[in-house]
């Protein structure tokens, strides 16, 4: 994994997560993130990666929590919606790049739970809720030694979205 | 004609950025100890360290899940395609910390 990542997405994307965050309080939003990744583009073009290598998100896929348990503090995504993500991904030319899921009345913060279930190189976004409210949203990759997630950088494209 | 292993996304940098591998073997844990020889880094993203298959990862044999079947000792026969689906889980407390916020 490169040392500092950075994830790029729209304003109305990000709004969009937060948004799913917000309606599902107090229970745990969760959704594929589509978009693409240009360090899988090998052998194009330098330009038409334009200066900004890194990861570009450009879809979301809203999911159903599958947790019916414990949804306030756990999200659940089968390999069906997996599937289902990647499939609806490729229709659109991109692919599942990350996944993105809420903690309510809690920081933005990757939990030891989520660090054991994470898969290397997905993004992971996790928006806070607070009483109902989205407040901060950040992003983590999971190190390849499995050991701790790593912060990736959210940077705001103005670019309209697939 | 072997048995065809097709690798998920977030596995493809630890496995040559390959999409598919290929191997003789009569069962599926055969087939993944195959894929793990030769690609020793996808290991711990696919077994604990007890050597179980993680809980989140799904392995398929065509369209049948394992857990359905005879699990690792699943039989493959030629030409059958094992494919590894992520299933994808988290949450903001860890069981343990919830546990100890409990006790105290």
């Amino acid at each position: 994994m490169p040392d500092e990542t950075t994830l790029w997405i729209s304003g109305h994307l990000a709004e969009k997560i937060r948004s799913h965050g917000a309606e599902t309080y107090p229970y745990e939003c969760c959704g594929a993130l589509l978009g693409r990744d240009s360090s899988d583009i090998s052998g194009t073009d330098p330009e038409a990666e334009e200066s900004t290598p890194g990861r570009e998100i450009l879809a979301l896929f809203p999911l159903v929590n599958r947790r019916d348990d414990s949804p306030r503090n756990r999200f659940s995504v089968t390999s069906e919606d997996v599937l289902a993500a990647e499939k609806n991904a490729r229709e659109h030319g991109l692919e599942v790049v990350g996944w993105y899921h809420s903690h309510p009345d809690h920081p933005a913060r990757p939990s030891e739970y989520d660090r054991d279930h994470a898969w290397p190189w997905y993004s992971y976004i996790i928006v806070s809720v607070q009483d109902g409210a989205p407040q901060e949203m950040t992003s983590w990759r999971l190190n390849d030694d499995r050991r701790e997630f790593s912060p990736e950088g959210i940077e705001i494209r103005h670019r309209a979205a697939v | 004609m072997p048995v065809k292993v097709m690798i998920p996304t977030p596995l493809r940098p630890y496995a040559g950025k390959r999409a598919s591998a290929e191997f003789q073997a009569k069962t599926v844990g055969e087939a993944l100890g195959h894929l793990t020889s030769e690609f020793a880094e996808l290991r711990k993203h696919l077994f604990t360290e007890e050597g179980k298959l993680r809980s989140f990862v799904n392995v398929y044999v065509n369209d049948e899940d394992i857990r359905y079947l005879a699990k690792e000792n699943t039989p493959t026969k030629d030409g059958d395609t094992i494919s590894i689906i992520p299933s994808i889980a988290g949450g903001r407390i860890s069981r343990r910390l919830k546990d100890r916020r409990t006790r105290a």
